[in-house]
């Protein structure tokens, strides 16, 4: 049992918990993630790290709600209580100096790629970020990304805040203004991470991206996060989760992240139901009054 | 033979032993079983275990025992239940083995003790798994297991792991006073016993119950740690106080075939297949959330020849597969399965295509599997393993549809401990080294057992591992000498 120390919505459908992880906190590094359960007959799922406190023993995770194990999460609220946390998964981001670095955060991957920026940093790198979203409303740690990087690039794809645009077109810009780039982080929705690879790709620059396929276990043990890479599969979660963005078979990981889209789909719409119906319990009051206090209202999500 | 008939209670004479047949395990009706999880093998009543126990010749040098990778004394627990001494066996049996209604359902008894049974020279063996399943369950519904304190010691081990060679060493430890706390990456306590056997051949309640009596015992657990990552074997040793660590992480990362269309949606490793069966509860999909393909209707097929196959393909057999494939690339004298599951999974209905492999997966173009493209070998020459090498059989290439296909070809080393824990060696394989005769490892204090030094093998090799490692540990904590 994890207890929530406290819980806040940084965006609509993006909330932010703080949990007390106290073994997980004091080993958290940059680029890791976390595999929750809410609840016994739940999903294994992995989840962003975004931060960590080892003297508090705390962990951030940062969730966007999509599925129905993301909205139930989300539902959650300071006092309750998560079932499962185990962590933290995957090797650590490659931390030295490499001279100068892009870091880009799509969505709610901004909140992975902050704690690899700011180790960048640390490690004596010259740090772009580049932040993208859908809207203003989606821009999330606007503050704590310029806080760690030498210059702060923001796009939002209908233009409602700083320039419309993607963060590819502030990519090419940097390069075609001759930019020396060293490396390119970029942690965000697949197709995102892809566009930037394929740019990256024709000028050189070595490129990370962080890959997200499904997991069960994340030690290894099941095969299920298996992703191609240049040809041959390897596991997201003990090879990974970061890759050499020009080696990754993107079409594969797309295809095999459909693979449950119609369970997704029904459970989805069992618990949508489920939530709106009078005579049935709703499943968020259900966890909340077994682990904690009961918890609010269902916030529609973004699929990011 | 030389039965020690002089002292035995047993009213027979040898001879008349051998007139008594093997008795039957009753068990659920194929057609039945076929389509639901329950137990496969429904267990002896006291009458057939007594009529069974009556068949053990009391050999003078018994070798069942020697045969057996913890050592049962088969013989004296097999008397106990000629007397109808039900409870006294199964303390005799609780002597060696911590685990004996899980081991009396999953042991492959034919290689072990009922293989070196002297009836079988003769006659069938005696049905000693039966037996110590019996006695077992008959401990479990009387609720009188005796739980033994030992003096505390004052030392601490941490064991690494909740599988079957673990949980050995954690029942063993505990006896014998040390502190031990077991740390296991997922959310339930079993390992394999939980995630990979199914509930048809070993029920969860069973080893639900076997781990509620280590904790009666004292044993204490903590799940979601993944060691090597939540905490390191050092800090475990340096900072939290532990005086030894046992490491017990089982089989690591599933091997595939490295053949065309492998990560086709539809092709799944046999341990993620069984995970989401057996520890998700994938199949009672949605009150449970964790998804599965559906196989309702679906041609399924399984591609090796182990227990992890078999368990793998009747899991989908009942899940509602129309047609249920083992693809092996050798015959029916190389299979590693155990003798009872081919046999269930024959009288299920099971196709088993011998002496065959696939080459390539088939797509339906956009991503989903539609079949696997296959050849028919021929056995050469003995290979490194001592079986005979498969061999292709050129022009016999064969398509064959599917909508599902699981690969259970075994396992390479999982590395996280490994990599995490300076000075703990490796062979080649990755696996760690650790010594036959005391599992310790390279480093001092740590020892190592079960599939993580072995590569996959057997629940009662890695609990023999288990024994082998609590002895040594108890030396080491006992002596300071490493």
């Amino acid at each position: 049992m994890f207890k929530i120390i406290h819980a806040q919505f940084l965006a609509p459908g993006i909330k932010r918990f703080v949990i007390e992880a106290p073994r997980i906190a004091r080993k958290q590094k940059p680029g890791q993630f976390v595999i929750l359960r809410i609840y016994e007959e739940g999903e294994r799922i992995p989840v962003t790290i975004e931060n960590s406190d080892p003297v508090k023993g705390t962990i951030n995770i940062v969730v966007q709600s999509a599925g129905k194990t993301t909205h139930l999460l989300n539902m959650l609220e300071t006092g309750d209580s998560i079932l499962d946390v185990v962590g933290p998964l995957g090797k650590p981001s490659e931390i030295r100096n490499f001279g100068t670095v892009v870091v880009v955060g799509g969505g709610v991957g901004t909140a992975m790629a902050y704690p690899t920026a700011a180790a960048l940093k640390d490690a004596g790198n010259r740090v772009i970020s580049i932040v993208g979203a859908r809207n203003k409303e989606l821009v999330i740690l606007e503050k704590e990304m310029r806080a760690v990087s030498d210059a702060l690039l923001i796009t939002t794809d209908d233009g409602s805040y700083a320039d419309k645009g993607f963060v590819t077109d502030k990519l090419r810009q940097l390069i075609e203004n001759g930019t020396r780039i060293d490396l390119v982080v970029a942690v965000g929705p697949i197709v995102m991470m892809k566009a930037v690879s394929a740019l990256t790709r024709k000028e050189n620059i070595h490129t990370v991206v962080s890959l997200n396929p499904i997991m069960i276990d994340g030690t290894g043990m099941c095969g299920g996060c298996r992703v191609l890479i240049d040809g041959k599969s390897e596991f997201a979660c003990v090879d990974g989760p970061e890759f050499d963005a020009h080696k990754v078979n993107f079409e594969v990981l797309v295809q095999r992240n459909a693979m449950y889209r119609d369970s997704e789909r029904q459970s989805m719409e069992e618990f949508q139901a489920r939530e709106q119906s009078a005579s049935v319990e709703p499943m968020s009051r259900k966890i909340g009054e077994t682990w904690g206090t009961p918890s609010g209202h269902a916030t529609q999500g973004e699929q990011r | 033979m030389s039965p020690t008939a002089a002292k035995s209670k047993n009213p027979l004479s040898p001879k008349d032993r051998m007139k008594v047949p093997r008795q039957l395990m009753p068990e659920q009706a194929a057609e039945l079983r076929a389509h639901n999880f329950e137990e496969v093998n429904l267990g002896f009543s006291p009458e057939l275990a007594q009529q069974e126990a009556l068949r053990c010749l009391e050999c003078a040098k018994p070798t069942c025992t020697d045969n057996c990778p913890v050592g049962i004394d088969v013989k004296d627990f097999v008397q106990k239940i000629v007397v109808g001494d039900f409870l006294g066996a199964a303390a005799k049996i609780r002597e060696a083995n911590v685990l004996p209604a899980i081991t009396g359902r999953v042991c492959p008894q034919e290689d072990q003790c009922e293989g070196k049974c002297l009836l079988s020279k003769k006659v069938k063996p005696l049905g000693i798994g039966y037996l110590e399943r019996f006695v077992a369950d008959y401990e479990q519904r009387m609720g009188t297991h005796v739980v033994p304190h030992a003096e505390p010691t004052g030392k601490k081990v941490a064991v690494v792991g909740s599988g079957p060679s673990g949980l050995t060493v954690a029942g063993d430890l505990i006896q014998k006073g040390h502190k031990v706390r077991v740390f296991e990456a997922l959310h339930e306590i079993g390992g394999v016993l939980v995630y990979g056997i199914p509930e048809f051949r070993l029920p969860k309640q069973i080893v639900r119950e076997q781990i509620d009596y280590m904790r009666q015992m004292g044993v204490e657990f903590e799940t979601d740690v993944v060691v090597g990552r939540t905490v390191t074997i050092d800090e475990l040793l340096e900072e939290e106080g532990y005086d030894a660590v046992y490491v017990g992480t089982g089989a690591g990362l599933p091997q595939f075939m490295n053949i065309p269309g492998e990560h086709l949606n539809g092709v799944y490793s046999a341990n993620e297949f069984l995970t989401r069966i057996n520890l998700m509860k994938a199949y009672k999909f949605p009150v449970y959330d964790e998804p599965m393909l559906d196989l309702h209707g679906k041609d399924v097929a399984v591609i090796g020849g182990g227990n992890t196959a078999l368990d793998a393909i009747r899991s989908a057999l009942r899940l509602g597969a129309r047609k249920a494939y083992v693809i092996y690339r050798r015959s029916d004298a190389e299979m590693p399965a155990r003798a009872e599951e081919v046999h269930h999974a024959r009288q299920e209905g099971i196709d088993f295509q011998m002496l065959t492999a696939p080459v390539e997966f088939l797509s339906d173009g956009k991503g989903w599997l539609t079949g696997a493209r296959c050849v028919r070998m021929d056995l050469g020459e003995p290979d490194s393993s001592g079986r005979r090498r498969p061999v292709a059989i050129e022009g016999s290439e064969f398509d064959l549809p599917l909508s599902v296909a699981v690969i259970a070809i075994g396992t390479s080393a999982n590395p996280i401990v490994q990599s995490t824990t300076p000075g703990l060696g490796t062979n080649k394989g990755g696996y760690i080294q650790a010594s036959d005769e005391t599992q310790r490892t390279t480093r001092k204090g740590v020892f190592a057992g079960g599939d993580i030094v072995t590569g996959s093998a057997t629940v009662i090799l890695a609990m023999g591992a288990g024994r082998r490692a609590a002895k040594s540990i108890h030396e080491y904590l006992t002596t300071g000498l490493w």
